[in-house]
This record gives C-alpha cells, structure tokens and sequence, in this order.
C-alpha cells in the first residue's frame, strides 16, 4: 500500500495529465476526471489486487474494475498508465487519430486496463455484475468494483441491476458513485432529483456506505470496511462525495465543466495550481 | 429434382432448448440467462441441471444484456434467451456498446421471431430484428429452419468464439434436415439444384421454398434452393455462384424487405453481379394477430407467392 504522501503526489500528477490531455485535443471531460482523481489513485494503489504487468481481459486471481461513466476516460488512463499498465508517453495520444486512448474506453484497441466499452451511460453495473457472478462460478474469491457517475442513476438500466444483484446474492461487488451533484445541463437537483439516494440503494437490498472521495484516510478506512463487509449476502454501494473540478479553483463545483477543454491559458492557470511531481508526460 | 419429407412437425425453439441442454453437460464455461420466459424459450432442462449456471433476470433485458457482457470477459459463454422483440430492438444500445463494440462473446439466442408469433400481436412479433443486428459490426446472425437445424446452430455458435444472434420461432414447422447434418457458420447450404432461378430462403420460410420448387417443377421450372441460415457473413460465393448459373434470383424470409436477407442479397449482386431479384418478405408494415398460417398467407409469405416471385424473375431475367 502506498503512503497518504505517495497518493497525494500521485494524484496532482493525475490532475495535470488530465488538465493537459483534455486541453490538448480541446475535447473531453476534465470535471468528473479531477473529481475522481484521489479515488483512482487509492484503488490503483492501495485497495485492489491487480496485476498491471500481467493484464488478462478473464482477470482471474485478481479484483476487477469496470468504470462505467466512461466519460472520465481521462482520469482512468493516467491512473492506469501511472500505475504500469501502459507507458506514460502514450497519455499524448488521447482522442487522436490511430489512438488506444478512444475518447470513452474500449477493449476493442487493446489498452490494458479496459474490459468493456462505456460511454452510452447505465450499462456497466450489470457488466460488472456479470463479472462478479463469473467469479462465484470460478471460486475466485476476490473483489469486482465498479464507479458510476450520479447523474447516471437516471438511466432505468442500472436499478434493473440494482433489483438483480441484491435478488441474485451477489456479494464480492464494491460498487461506487461518484457524487457530485452535477451533470451536463445543471446540477442534479434541477435536471432530475435522486432524492433520498442513500435511502433507494438501502431500499434495493444494498449496504450502502459514504466516503469523502478527497480524503485518503477515509477512502482506505471506508473501502477497507467495505472489504470486510463482501460475501454477506449483500451487494455493497459506496456514496462517494466528491467536487466536480476538485484541484483547479475556477472549475470546483461548476458543471459547465462536465465536459468543457480549458483554453490554453485556462490550462496555464490550471496547472500552476498542480504540483508536477512525476515528471509530465 | 432432389425432395424432402420429413415425419413430423416440430418447433424450432425446442431444438434450441434441447441443444442447449446438452452443452451444459459437455461446456462448463457456458452459462444462460433468461428474462422470464425459461419455459416459452424452452430453458427449463439447462435451468433444472444447472442451476448454478442459470440466472433468472426477470423482465429486465437491458440488465441481463449487460450481465451477459460481464460473464463472457470473465472467460464464461453466456446465453441469453427471450423473445426475439426483447432480444433486439428493446436493448439495441446494450447490445451495441457491451456485446458487439466490446466484443464480448454473448449468444443472444430469440425465439418467437417473425410473425408466426401469431396471436398475441404486433407488439411482440418482430420483423426489423434482422437489419437492427446485422448492422452491428462483429455480429454474426443465424436463422434456422427447423429443429434439427437449430439443435446443431446452438452447438455450432458455443464453440465460435463472438458475438452471436441465433433467431428462431414459436410454431412446429416439418423437421426435415438430418440431425447430424453438419452445421458451418456463414456457410449456405444447397438443397435443391436448379438451373433457371436461384432462391434463398432463411428461417420458417425454407419448407415453403421447397414446396414451392416441386410445384414449379412441375412447370418445367427448375430452381435452385439454398437455405441462407447464417445471414452474416453471408455467404457471398455461394450465391453469386448460384446466380451466375441460374441468371435471376429469389429471396424468402419471414421478415420486412427492409433490412432482411434479400436486403443482404440485393446489395452483394447490386455490387457484384446485377441480376433481377424479387423479394417475399413484408413490405414496410407491422404484423397483427392472428394464427400463423393465416398470418402467412395475408401477408404474402407462403408458397403461392414464392412461385410467383420465381417466375416473376425468370421473366425479367429473360426481358433483360
């Protein structure tokens, strides 16, 4: 496990790529990608079991991740390439011609890391579902987690699989939500209210925890627990609150920023608020 | 002319059901999944013997599309099963992100297709799933013509590794292919050789074609019969081979002109070998209630309008 001070590092390095990345092609989403910055940096370094040399599509033996708000593609392959499972230089490539860095991820260019294809969103619970039903035939007793965008709950898809996975037993799946209350019209509030969120994932026969998905000792205190809480007869959800934009003071908070490109001095900006601790790509 | 018979009538989802049954005791990887339609789509044996390996979704096909998706990564073959409608157009974009830009190696096998689904109407008949699938790069879609055919189709796709539509039906038609008659994907199958007009039929319309050949024997017409069971990959050297010999061809299939396998036909002899074509298959409307036979006949997909259709183009073939 890395340390808190490895993971803060880490994840202002992420920051700068993904600021970097999105201004570079002018398109993608660098909100949710900053807001989900810390939380990739804890799961790649310090709460999953996975194996970047060795990357299988079965990923039997190890946990398996499926992010299925593929628009914050940006933040996934930093984590991704910063962590091993591809080289760093490729970050350059993003959303260009002839790349493996597709504007929302794909397994059909071959990038380690990507199982599934996301991007039409309410697709990736039940894939991961899937995957973790596949690990019970398999007696692979490790951890399938998934990432979901809040916004995204409005698709019917995913409490279709909310109803199967509490129905079905399945237990080894950690799935999160990246709650931020925006979305590309507006804040969720005034698109299409969640209400009592918490209270429907209970309502569907979840064990729903919530986290500070800026606070590192809180993300391992709360997966950790989560862990310990998996082959309980419950699938288990994390409420995961986070700031669209966290990191650059002028996109914190503001869903303008769901899927906007920073002008190249918006970026200059930007990156003088994020510390290049790894070197840029 | 070569003829066929057969003694007796059965339904094509049974030879699914069966089949499948029989690859949960010779596949452990192959798994199935249904959306509450285990006994119409003829599941019970696989879900009975196996049921860890059988998961009921309900009536959540989006979920279960995605499920399936999930499995198949993890190394598992997963088969879907409910009705053809419910297997296509109600989960298109599933089908499209997680099954075929994904790759992932889903069966997704549809009974009650076309419309001898008969009385329960349009809502559930579907004759657009064809054109829907195969526009989807990396699928492969199969419709079979009998049991028989469907039995050996339902072993055939467990070992072909991608994604798959496997499109059968609800009524007993005659069972005439031989149960150990080999089954290639994307290879058509010659039944009746025939010099004067080619017809590719595919599905529940494959019987009529033969019958509708004796009866044009009878005319001294001799027409070649081949039964298209994989609509993609087509299998483009057969037919142009086929067309080349006979001059003008027929397609026969129960589904919309548009997007079916005369669609698939009219492109490859447009771009290949320009020849008169006639289609029977439903122009542009929905289905309605009804039985299926009559269903058949009001809507032009039965053997009178397959004879017709082949002299039609032999006509063409000979002003042309």
């Amino acid at each position: 496990m890395a340390t808190i001070e490895t993971m803060k590092a880490l994840a202002s390095q992420v920051r700068r790529d993904i600021v970097r990345m999105v201004t570079g092609v002018q398109s993608g989403h660098p909100g949710g990608s900053l807001g989900c910055a810390d939380f990739f940096t804890a799961m790649y370094t310090s709460v999953m079991n996975v194996n970047p040399n060795n990357f299988t599509l079965e990923g039997n033996g190890e946990d398996m991740f499926f992010l299925s708000n593929g628009h914050i593609s940006p933040v996934w392959y930093s984590v991704l390439a910063r962590t091993g499972f591809f080289p760093v230089s490729e970050l350059a490539t993003f959303r260009k011609i002839d790349t493996r860095l597709q504007g929302h991820p794909t397994p059909a260019e071959g990038l380690p890391g990507i199982r599934i294809a996301s991007g039409s969103l309410g697709q990736g619970l039940s894939c991961a579902l899937g995957a973790a039903l596949a690990k019970k035939i398999k007696n692979d007793k490790n951890i399938v987690y998934s990432l979901h965008g809040d916004g995204e709950l409005q698709e019917g898809q995913i409490w279709e699989a909310a109803m199967f996975a509490h129905a079905r037993k399945i237990d080894n799946i950690i799935s999160t939500i990246d709650y931020n209350k925006q979305q590309i019209d507006g804040t969720i509030e005034d698109v299409l209210a969640l209400d009592n969120l918490r209270g429907k994932w209970e309502a569907f026969g979840w064990m729903v925890f919530e986290m500070n998905g800026h606070d590192f000792d809180d993300m391992l205190q709360t997966m950790q627990k989560a862990k310990e809480n998996t082959g309980k007869g419950k699938p288990i959800m994390i409420l995961m609150h986070t700031h669209m934009g966290q990191g650059v003071d002028f996109m914190v908070d503001k869903h303008t920023w769901h899927g906007t490109a920073p002008s190249e001095k918006q970026m200059q900006e930007a990156l003088l608020q994020l510390a290049e601790t790894l070197g840029d790509y | 002319m070569k003829t066929y018979t057969y003694t007796e009538q059965k339904d094509t989802r049974s030879g699914f059901g069966a089949a499948l049954a029989e690859l949960g005791k010779r596949n452990p990887k192959v798994v199935a999944l249904c959306a509450d339609l285990t006994g119409s789509l003829k599941m019970d044996e696989f879900a009975k013997n196996f049921p860890d390996r059988f998961f009921q979704a309900g009536i959540a096909e989006a979920n279960m599309i995605g499920v399936a998706a999930g499995l198949a990564v993890s190394g598992l073959i997963p088969f879907t099963g409910t009705f053809a409608n419910f297997s296509t157009t109600r989960v298109l974009d599933q089908i499209r992100q997680s099954v075929a830009y994904s790759n992932t190696n889903v069966k997704i096998c549809a009974s009650h297709a076309g419309i001898t689904l008969g009385e329960d109407g349009a809502t559930h008949q579907t004759m657009e799933d064809i054109g829907q699938l195969k526009m989807l790069p990396n699928m492969t879609v199969i419709n079979t013509c009998d049991y028989n055919q469907t039995y050996a189709a339902t072993l055939a796709i467990a070992e072909h590794d991608g994604p798959v539509y496997l499109r059968f039906g609800r009524p007993k038609v005659p069972n005439f292919t031989s149960l150990d008659a080999p089954f290639v994907i994307g290879k058509a199958i010659h039944l009746v050789e025939g010099k004067d007009v080619s017809i590719f039929a595919t599905g529940h319309l494959v019987w009529p074609a033969l019958e509708a050949a004796k009866l044009l024997y009878e005319e001294g017409i001799e027409a070649e019969i081949i039964n298209i069971h994989t609509i993609k990959p087509l299998d483009k050297k057969a037919v142009l081979e086929s067309v080349w010999k006979t001059g003008c061809a027929v397609t026969a299939e129960e589904h919309l002109m548009n997007g079916g396998l005369g669609d698939s036909i009219a492109q490859l002899l447009s771009l290949e070998e320009p020849s008169p074509l006639e289609m029977v298959a439903v122009d542009d409307k929905f289905g309605e209630s009804g039985t299926p036979e009559q269903l058949m006949v009001k809507y032009g997909l039965d053997v009178p309008h397959i004879v017709e259709a082949a002299k039609k183009a032999i006509e063409r073939k000979k002003k042309s």
